[in-house]
């Protein structure tokens, strides 16, 4: 005993001489390096293999505030909607095996989308490695192609310059996921703990260098354009480049569409901001892709969904292309200049050169083309007369009360798009949704992530009735956290996207898209969350100012009729300019 | 439609476990065939060069190259065709020692074409090196004997051009 104590004591009085290092366990230096990064929240579910990092969890709680999610899915998705809401890397943790094949959706979801966000899940010990341990699985195979890095810790002297550069790579460049996978021997292992941020990784180049002759050739195209047009994505927002881009809209005074993920860079309300493009998107900007003389894409990938056929995708125009991937340039559409760069950079960049303009009939193409669009859909949407309610309607009057201040969280399907198309947003990082892979399941937990991460905003997720039971165990989340989300369920006892299409494309054969439903009032008051349902149009703007005046998490079920269809809709395959209007 | 062809991709890497499998994995999301491989330490310290040889248009292998370059650990990736490019396979064949005499084996060895690696009681060991069509052509006059084992090796290849790589790597180290 007494020589232990001595040894102790000597290396204590060395301490100041050697380095800041001190000795402590791998799970231990996990924390340090999260804290170390500002990471205050985490979103994850414990077992066998990552106990260590939850025994010092446990020991870290006044710092480091962990949410239970009741799947890891939901911690994942969690996670995204943190980091959508704040722009910091959102966190999620998991156990090996299951613990970790569970984190996969959610994962993909954030590469495919940019999401910063890092996994961290527990492994086998190494010596188990390969031989097909209890909860043992390759995650690091696995998660290889929806990653933007991963890596396996087996020694715990790797920690604290391995989360440095898993945090360092989530969030620079085009942010995305990581995964780092921790052996429980590392975990238990001890590690001279010292931790330096990490600045740079040789092998990655997170921003391309700025090319002011591409600026200034971009700029020409610009000034000399007749029909300038431009696409932004949520690049803008990545970059924190809202203000910049704002600047230059008003200056070149150059008509705006948004992508899905683009949404609210822009107010809604903006004179320049002509609308969505894609799928289901606006009916000007989608037709007067094909017509304008220069496409500015922003921050955005020509995603499929946006362009439709590529083949008939603003053939006339010659394409200037802002982005921060060089991987994303001529992908998909074919650019005449690519401006490589932090858009934040780039758009402050080009400013001086380019003309201050006015493109006052050019514009007013669009507003011809939006008054189309008004009479023949959004009308009939927003305030219609029929019998059954509409998703349109109750985003009309969501916006009515929030003012457009609240952040939408939508799901996946029909009613995401209403979401999308209707909802009005006066701040940026208002709209989270699931865009390019299309998760039915992210809204609500993303929803409790959300309100996390901005938790004097109004947080308002709109669900359909699929996709709600898809994460709907996440309500005990809610329950356990008392967070103060609003949960809308747009309730068409459909899957109505699925049956849309079957309708419009299948001759109505609605092949396993009749969802029958259980009480969902009843459930969300088994988890003491205060519920309604509306089936009445006279009961609607009640029950929506009721839900946004309750100070805590409030469920509200709309019956919407049965079989509405989502319009303009552009076909499968179809020109952008042939977009349908029913 | 634009014409497929044969290319030579570089790809330089950090020498990490797992940058195989990140690699090929961009080529299987496009579904693409992987003709040959080669990995191997290149003229830089802990820097990797895998060489992959495949077929596809000219737009794609572009497409394909930015997203090898996009991974982490992925320093610089190139591709090649066949005229920008000097390079060699080898292959080995093993063939029953009664045919050592031949007039065919012993040509190949006279005229410097084939090299003799080993020779035992029961069989020798046949090594060429050269272009794929050097090593089909021999394979098609030996075959005819019976080969007891063939095996042939990826590609490695050396640029005409000035490798862009070479003064950034430097910089590296």
């Amino acid at each position: 005993m007494n020589t232990q104590t001595q040894t102790v004591q000597v290396t204590t009085e060395e301490k100041p001489t050697t380095s800041k290092a001190e000795k402590i366990s791998g799970s231990e230096a996990v924390i340090k390096c999260l804290l170390a990064e500002g990471v205050d929240l985490l979103y994850g579910y414990p077992g066998g293999a990552i106990m260590p990092i939850y025994d010092e969890l446990y020991k870290y709680q006044e710092k480091l505030h962990h949410v239970l999610t009741r799947h890891e899915q939901g911690a994942t998705h969690a996670a995204q909607g943190y980091a959508r809401v704040t722009g910091k890397v959102g966190v999620a943790m998991a156990t090996s095996g299951p613990g970790a094949t569970n984190l996969v959706t959610g994962i993909a979801d954030a590469q495919i989308d940019s999401t910063p966000m890092v996994c961290i899940t527990g492994q086998v010990a190494s010596h188990l490695l390969g031989s097909d341990a209890f909860q043992e699985t390759d995650i690091i195979g696995i998660s290889t192609p929806v990653t933007k890095w991963n890596y396996q810790i087996t020694k715990a002297s790797e920690i604290p310059e391995i989360m440095a550069k898993a945090f360092y790579i989530a969030r620079s460049g085009r942010p995305g996921p990581v995964l780092i996978d921790i052996t429980k021997d590392a975990q238990f292992g001890e590690v001279d703990f010292s931790y330096k941020k990490c600045e740079k990784v040789r092998s990655y180049k997170a921003i391309p260098e700025l090319d002011i002759d591409k600026i200034k050739e971009a700029a020409d195209l610009i000034n000399s354009a007749k029909k300038p047009f431009i696409v932004f994505g949520q690049g803008v927002i990545l970059g924190e480049a809202e203000k910049e881009f704002k600047t230059f809209i008003e200056k070149t005074d150059i008509p705006s569409a948004s992508t899905l993920l683009g949404l609210s860079a822009l107010e809604t309300k903006h004179r320049l901001n002509v609308g969505l493009v894609g799928m289901h998107g606006n009916y000007a900007p989608n037709v007067l892709t094909n017509e304008c003389d220069v496409l500015i894409a922003i921050g955005m990938r020509f995603d499929d969904r946006v362009t439709g056929n590529l083949e008939t995708y603003a053939k006339q125009a010659k394409v200037i292309h802002f982005d921060i991937d060089p991987a994303e340039i001529d992908k998909n559409v074919k650019t005449d200049v690519a401006v490589l760069g932090d858009v934040k950079e780039t758009l402050a960049e080009i400013l001086p050169f380019v003309t201050k303009e006015n493109h006052v009939t050019w514009l007013l193409e669009f507003q011809k083309l939006y008054d189309i669009e008004l009479e023949k859909v959004i009308n009939d949407q927003l305030n219609p007369t029929k019998e059954g309610l509409t998703m349109g309607e109750v985003l009309a009057g969501i916006n009515k009360e929030t003012k457009g201040d609240a952040v939408i969280v939508s799901d996946v399907g029909q009613h995401q798009m209403f979401a999308c198309r209707y909802a009005d947003f006066i701040n940026t990082r208002s709209n989270i949704t699931s865009g390019g892979l299309g998760t039915m399941g992210f809204a609500l937990p993303a929803s409790i992530g959300a309100k996390m991460g901005a938790p004097n905003r109004e947080v308002i997720a709109i669900i359909g009735d699929g996709g709600y039971q898809m994460t709907i165990q996440e309500l005990g989340t809610i329950l356990q956290t008392e967070v103060a989300v609003k949960i809308v369920v747009l309730n068409n006892s459909f899957l109505g996207m699925v049956r849309q299409w079957q309708e419009l494309f299948f001759d109505r054969r609605y092949a396993s898209t009749v969802m029958k439903n259980p009480n969902f009032v009843k459930i969300a008051e088994g988890y003491g969350i205060e519920a309604t349902r509306v089936s009445k149009r006279e009961d609607l703007t009640d029950a929506i100012k009721t839900m946004i005046a309750s100070e805590n998490s409030y469920f509200l079920e709309v019956i919407i009729e049965q079989e509405g269809n989502v319009f303009p809709m552009i076909p499968t395959g179809a020109s952008v300019s042939d977009i349908r209007l029913s | 439609m634009e014409e497929k062809q044969l290319y030579t991709v570089s790809v330089y890497t950090e020498n990490n476990i797992g940058i195989l499998n990140r690699l090929s994995a961009i080529f299987l999301k496009r579904h693409i065939n992987i003709e040959s491989m080669t990995v191997s330490k290149s003229e830089i310290d802990n820097v990797h060069r895998f060489t992959f040889v495949v077929v596809m248009t000219e737009t794609l292998i572009r497409k394909v190259v930015g997203q090898l370059e996009k991974q982490i650990e992925v320093i610089r990736a190139f591709y090649h065709t066949e005229d920008e490019i000097i390079y060699q396979e080898t292959a080995l064949f093993k063939v029953s020692t009664e045919h050592l005499y031949d007039e065919e084996i012993q040509n190949k060895l006279k005229f410097r074409r084939a090299n003799i690696v080993t020779i035992t009681e029961r069989f020798f060991v046949l090594e060429v090196s050269g272009l794929k069509e050097d090593i089909d052509r021999l394979y098609d006059k030996l075959k005819p004997y019976g080969l007891l084992q063939f095996v042939r090796s990826g590609r490695i290849a050396i640029t005409r051009p000035k490798m862009a790589i070479s003064e950034l790597l430097q910089e590296m180290n």
